[in-house]
Parts: C-alpha cells; sequence; structure tokens
C-alpha cells in the first residue's frame, strides 16, 4: 500500500506453482496486490505487503495458496493467548 | 420485496456518528435480506452486502437513481471486511442468503457483484458451484460501483487501491478513545489514590495528567501522524510519541523541580504506555499483518512490562532516599 510499509519478512504466504492454473483469481481479490501473472502461473511481487487476510487462500480453486490467517489485532492476540492458557474463558467478544 | 431509499437522513447520520463513538457499535443492525433500490426487474443488478448499519447506508446512499437488488447478508451487525475475516460474509452465508430470498426466481441472470474485501469470506467458486451464481468482486470502496456500473463492469487499478488517508485514520481514533476509558479510569483514579497516600495529591493529579497524555499520544497522535513517524514497528512509533510527550510533560507540569529518578520513572512509564496503545491501533489498519503484529508483541510486551516494572522501582527508590 502507497506510503505504509509493515514489518518485512514475516508474511505466512506460500504458494504451491504447480497447482497454479493461472486463473488470476488471486490478483482479483488481494487488497494489496501481492501477486502478478507471469507466464501463465501467479508469482509474488509484492510478498511484504501481505497481510495475511486469505482472500487469496480463498478464492484459489486448486488450493494451491496457504497463510496463517486469523485475528490480527493485539488485543485479539493478547485474547487468544489468555484462552489458549486457559487464564480466559471462552465467552468474552472484542467483535 | 422491500424497497429502500438511497437518501441519508440526519437521524441516519447521528448513528453513525454514534457508532465511530463506540456507542451500541455492536447493536447497529438492518435484518437481512434482498431489498431493491429504485424499480429493479429480472435484469437489474444484484450488490451483496453486510447487515452492519453503518454500511448499509453507505452502500444505498452511493446508488441513488439507479435500479437494483441489495442482498444483505447476516454478519451480526459487522462491516464486509471484518465479517469476512470471522467467516460471517462468507461462503455459507451467501449461499443460505440466497436460497432463503429466493434470488434465483428474482432475476434471470446469474451474476453477483461483491466487495472486494468480501473475499476474505467468500470462496467465489463454491459459491458457483452450489447456486448456479457467478461471483465478480468489483471494488474496494461503495463509491466506486456506480463507476465499475457504468464502465462495463470493470474493475480499474484506481478501485482495487486501498487507501488509508488521514481522514480515513482519525475517524478510527474516537472509538480507540472510548475503547480505553473505563481502563483509563481505573488505572487513573487508582493512581491517584496511591499518590495523594504516599506524597500529596498534586503528585497524584500530576501524575494523572502525564498518564493521560500518555494514553492520547497513543491512541491519538499515533494514528494521525503514522505515514510520517519513523519506523516500521507501531510500538516503535508509539515510544516516539510518548517521548515526545513526556518531554512536553516535564516542561509543562514543573519537571524542573523532580529529582533525576522521578524524571526517569516519567521516562519510562509514560513511553510504555503510549507504545501499548499504539501496538494496539494496528487492529485498525488496511495493512498490518497477523505474524508481524505477533513479532511486535513479542518484543514489545516484555519491553513495556520491564520498562513499568524499572518506572516502579524507580520511583520507590526516589521515595525512600
Amino acid at each position: 500500500m502507497k506510503g505504509f510499509n509493515y514489518l518485512r519478512n514475516v508474511a505466512t504466504l506460500k504458494m504451491d506453482t504447480d497447482k497454479c492454473i493461472g486463473c488470476g483469481r488471486c490478483l482479483e481479490v488481494c487488497p494489496h496486490q501481492v501477486f502478478a501473472l507471469n507466464g501463465g502461473k501467479a508469482a509474488f511481487i509484492d510478498f511484504d505487503s501481505c497481510m495475511e487476510c486469505g482472500a487469496c487462500v480463498n478464492n484459489c480453486p486448486t488450493a494451491a495458496l496457504h497463510v496463517d490467517a486469523g485475528v490480527g489485532c493485539a488485543a485479539g492476540l493478547i485474547t487468544e493467548w489468555l484462552r489458549d492458557h486457559g487464564l480466559l474463558g471462552a465467552s468474552g467478544k472484542c467483535c | 420485496m422491500p424497497r429502500i431509499s438511497t437518501a441519508l437522513t440526519w437521524a441516519d447520520r447521528l448513528g453513525s456518528w454514534k457508532v465511530r463513538w463506540g456507542m451500541g457499535r455492536l447493536r447497529y443492525i438492518v435484518p437481512p435480506g434482498l431489498y431493491a433500490i429504485g424499480k429493479p426487474g429480472p435484469d437489474s443488478p444484484v450488490l451483496v452486502t453486510a447487515n452492519y448499519k453503518m454500511t448499509y447506508d453507505h452502500v444505498r446512499s452511493v446508488l441513488g437513481g439507479r435500479d437494483c437488488w441489495l442482498l444483505i447478508m447476516e454478519t451480526y451487525g459487522i462491516n464486509v471486511w471484518c465479517a469476512a475475516g470471522k467467516g460471517t460474509f462468507g461462503t455459507e452465508e451467501l449461499i443460505r442468503r440466497i436460497n432463503v430470498s429466493g434470488l434465483a426466481a428474482v432475476v434471470d441472470h446469474r451474476r453477483l457483484i461483491l466487495p472486494i474485501l468480501g473475499a476474505v469470506g467468500v470462496a467465489a467458486h463454491k459459491v458457483t458451484e452450489q447456486t448456479g451464481f457467478n461471483i465478480r468482486y468489483a471494488a474496494i470502496r461503495a463509491r466506486d460501483i456506480p463507476g465499475y456500473l457504468d464502465n462495463g463492469s470493470m474493475t480499474t487499478a484506481a478501485m482495487r487501491e486501498i487507501t488509508f488517508t488521514t481522514r480515513e485514520r482519525v475517524v478510527l481514533i474516537p472509538v480507540e478513545l472510548a475503547a480505553a476509558l473505563l481502563p483509563t479510569a481505573i488505572v487513573t483514579a487508582v493512581m491517584f489514590l496511591v499518590l495523594a497516600a504516599l506524597q500529596d495529591s498534586s503528585t497524584g493529579l500530576t501524575a494523572v495528567y502525564g498518564y493521560l497524555g500518555a494514553v492520547l499520544a497513543g491512541t491519538a497522535v499515533v494514528p494521525l501522524f503514522l505515514p510520517w513517524l519513523p519506523g516500521r514497528s507501531f510500538a516503535f512509533k508509539g515510544v516516539l510519541t510518548g517521548v515526545v510527550w513526556t518531554i512536553v510533560f516535564f516542561v509543562t507540569a514543573g519537571g524542573s523541580g523532580w529529582s533525576p529518578l522521578i524524571t526517569g520513572a516519567a521516562f519510562l512509564t509514560f513511553p510504555a504506555i503510549s507504545a501499548f496503545y499504539a501496538l494496539n491501533f494496528t487492529g485498525c489498519t488496511p495493512f498490518t499483518s497477523r505474524s508481524g503484529v505477533r513479532k511486535e508483541m513479542r518484543i514489545a510486551l516484555p519491553l513495556m512490562a520491564c520498562a513499568l516494572l524499572a518506572a516502579i522501582c524507580v520511583a520507590l527508590t526516589g521515595k525512600i532516599l
């Protein structure tokens, strides 16, 4: 995204190029233009802009993509950590 | 089929203002279902959106003078992008909504227009498989829908671009302030009582003033100046604004009369508070990643805890000596 950069080399985005059929859906749904079509296959052109939203994974018809998507706000991650360590009940929501 | 207006009233705008301040934000809902805008027929386009009333208001307000169908999903009053992330603006709900509304009997075509950000929750090929409807992800912003409809349903690069303008950042500040209200009230009350008991009420008030400024440095100043604050880490940006605040606090609260230990405690505490609130703003942005926030938190949270602990030790040492 123009003018805004987050941490580098942290995104968990992975692609199995063998499964890619070049349909271009990932280009269509990515909010940060991480992908481009290169010789009939999708390729990363801006990996560090990936915010791990999961839109590409969801819309890939051949399941060629993988990302560790989920709650990404600090408050949500703290809540998740507390729940995983049994310090907070299952209820209680942020949003 | 209910026909809805595309004109927003002052009541609608007041409603939006209230939820921007966090008031009734989880109860601002419209019933899901199929709605008519203008005089749509079997050939009219079908737009899909969430049942958060602010979203619904925003979408319908750009469709003035048009004939189209609006299919509203049950997202429990959450906006498109967040609901998509949670799965409620999702494949199953869309399939269900198409079936329950009888959409296939209302329109002759088999095309649905979705917001791009809905793709996080909707698997287009699966919806097509189950319902026969094809999905086009049109644009990021509702205000680009008319352009999309008029240009032959082409998503331009501009329609695909996410922005985070100053205005878009500033409207997020009130809800962050509202969320910080209760914890801040509790902390400042305790802070005041402890310091008033250990020293005097004037010290208590001064400390509260410093704390409030630190909260604002994180919740308001960082969002406002986000693209211009150095560093990629939000916690780091919060430290910067926190240090600047502490300097302002020092100057305006008569810091020259304090012992170096008390000054040290202030410079440890307030940047840590500011950094915490700045880190929390990651949840409001359209570009931070979960892995990035996790990495930041692993480093920043222990550092903040240490800073606060050190501040308490330093202040106590100052008191004892």
